[in-house]
């Protein structure tokens, strides 16, 4: 039972936990994950259907309070831009010294140039590299185990991924209802405590199965935030077998320890 | 010395090294012997070493020489040092990547490419040690400038810069440019006595006086 003196409402039910994302993917990157996903030419983009599924993304990652970036809306008004350059009809043809460039050219080039160096970058973890395959003499004695502040969102798992099978979540969620009105009790420390001691049970979990038949649509999203939390805490890591496949969810961290982080960093 | 007592002398200078140990070192600390005679002993030993099934492998890493384990033993001593490795996010390993191919590069470069804020990522990198901040660029407002470090090459198992793998069109991205990064020092110097603005080009069809022997005759002035 909750003591009054603890009660916290109804601070709670604001959501108050801003989720910065300045260490996580910006707009390019949702924009390559929407053209692999739809597995779209990425030289002849439907600018109309992109464009929608982008705003669909960013409406989300609204909903969940996390705190876009500008360089999101950028992106949308320039999609919209792109989009409506597209719809306009040919003019200029008196002009017509230099054929009209596709509005979509600068886009693509960023969007290649991005993954030029995304796949630089994987070439590089390629290895072997030091700490990871190959070792040498430590002179200062070993570091703790990864407690410094190094984020390690792991897995080749995304924000976009996560963000994905919530929305697969909130869609199979019944149409919501108008009912009596109960005052949840929903605070993301007890979430992430919860999620963490069913972790420590069964070791593993798949990202879905935390969430169960009867959650509401605030569970949902205090779940996620409570997922984005661990992440960032290096509390959980996130797998993914295949692209677009299922992600399940593990503890790098035992109990005791847990327990104790989540005490110490979770306000 | 001979040539099995200098491998000797060598494979301790390196053992003690904490970082890579490099020619230039080595040469300063034997003194007399000359780089090629170094280059070709460490040649030696790295191809013995791989020849061998020892566990220890002599390796030229970030411009040095260092003895590092073999990838084929990485679980065993994961088992015995009970570490994670401390894996890069995706977005600093993508950050790090630009750095290593553009530098050196201010952060204005980075985000144009990456398309969004990157102050976060490369606070994480730096704190890491992975880049440095190598001057400040000429320019309003004079941002730092970034490139990669030693502690980079290590990591990556790269000898240098040129050891980066090449990757397909990015020669054609433009090459990196040197232009207008003002080294750290420069702010010392310009309190002192300014450099003159410039130094008169020499004119294109002036050639330095060389001294090496020219199989060529001199041309006829006319």
């Amino acid at each position: 039972m909750e003591s009054p003196l603890f009660y916290r409402e109804p601070e709670q039910m604001e959501l108050p936990l801003k989720v910065r994302l300045e260490t996580f993917e910006g707009p390019l990157d949702l924009l390559l994950y929407l053209i692999k996903k739809n597995e779209i030419d990425i030289y002849d983009i439907p600018i109309s259907v992109i464009t929608q599924q982008y705003l669909e993304y960013l409406e989300m990652m609204k909903n969940l309070n996390l705190d876009v970036a500008g360089e999101f809306l950028l992106m949308a008004a320039t999609l919209l831009h792109i989009k409506s350059k597209m719809l306009l009809p040919d003019t200029g043809e008196e002009e017509g010294e230099k054929e009209e460039e596709d509005p979509r050219a600068e886009l693509v080039r960023r969007l290649l140039e991005y993954q030029r160096f995304k796949e630089a970058a994987q070439q590089l973890v390629k290895g072997p590299l030091l700490d990871r395959e190959v070792f040498v003499r430590s002179f200062f004695g070993d570091a703790p185990a990864g407690k410094e502040a190094d984020e390690d969102l792991s897995g080749e798992v995304t924000l976009f991924d996560l963000l994905e099978v919530m929305k697969k979540v909130l869609e199979g969620l019944p149409a919501e209802e108008f009912q009596e009105i109960s005052v949840e009790h929903l605070n993301i420390k007890d979430k992430i405590l919860h999620i963490m001691e069913r972790l420590w049970e069964v070791e593993s979990l798949a990202f879905t199965e935390l969430y169960t038949a009867s959650t509401s649509r605030r569970e949902i999203v205090v779940t996620f935030l409570a997922l984005l939390e661990l992440l960032r805490l290096r509390m959980i890591r996130v797998y993914q077998g295949e692209s677009f496949g299922a992600i399940r969810v593990f503890s790098p961290v035992g109990p005791e320890e847990g327990r104790k982080t989540i005490e110490e960093r979770i306000l | 010395m001979e040539d099995a007592q200098l491998k000797a002398v060598l494979e301790a200078l390196v053992f003690v090294s904490e970082t890579p140990l490099t020619l230039d070192r080595m040469k300063e600390v034997l003194g007399g012997v000359s780089k090629r005679d170094l280059q070709r002993l460490l040649a030696e030993m790295m191809e013995e070493d791989r020849k061998s099934d020892r566990g220890i492998n002599l390796v030229e890493v970030a411009e040095g020489f260092q003895f590092r384990t073999r990838p084929e033993h990485a679980d065993w001593i994961r088992r015995l040092k009970k570490t994670k490795s401390a894996a890069l996010s995706q977005p600093g390993l993508e950050t790090l990547a630009i750095i290593a191919y553009r530098q050196p590069v201010v952060r204005l470069d980075i985000e144009k490419i990456r398309g969004v804020d990157s102050g976060g990522v490369l606070r994480t990198l730096l704190e890491k040690k992975l880049i440095k901040i190598i001057g400040k660029k000429d320019v309003p407002g004079k941002p730092l400038v970034y490139g990669t470090s030693k502690k980079f090459l290590e990591v990556f198992g790269l000898r240098d810069l040129a050891d980066l793998p090449t990757l397909k069109d990015l020669e054609s991205l433009g090459p990196p440019s040197t232009e207008g990064v003002l080294p750290l020092e420069e702010e010392e110097r310009e309190a002192g006595t300014e450099p003159p603005e410039e130094a008169p080009p020499a004119p294109d069809d002036y050639e330095e006086p060389s001294d090496e022997p020219s199989s060529e005759a001199p041309k006829d002035p006319l």
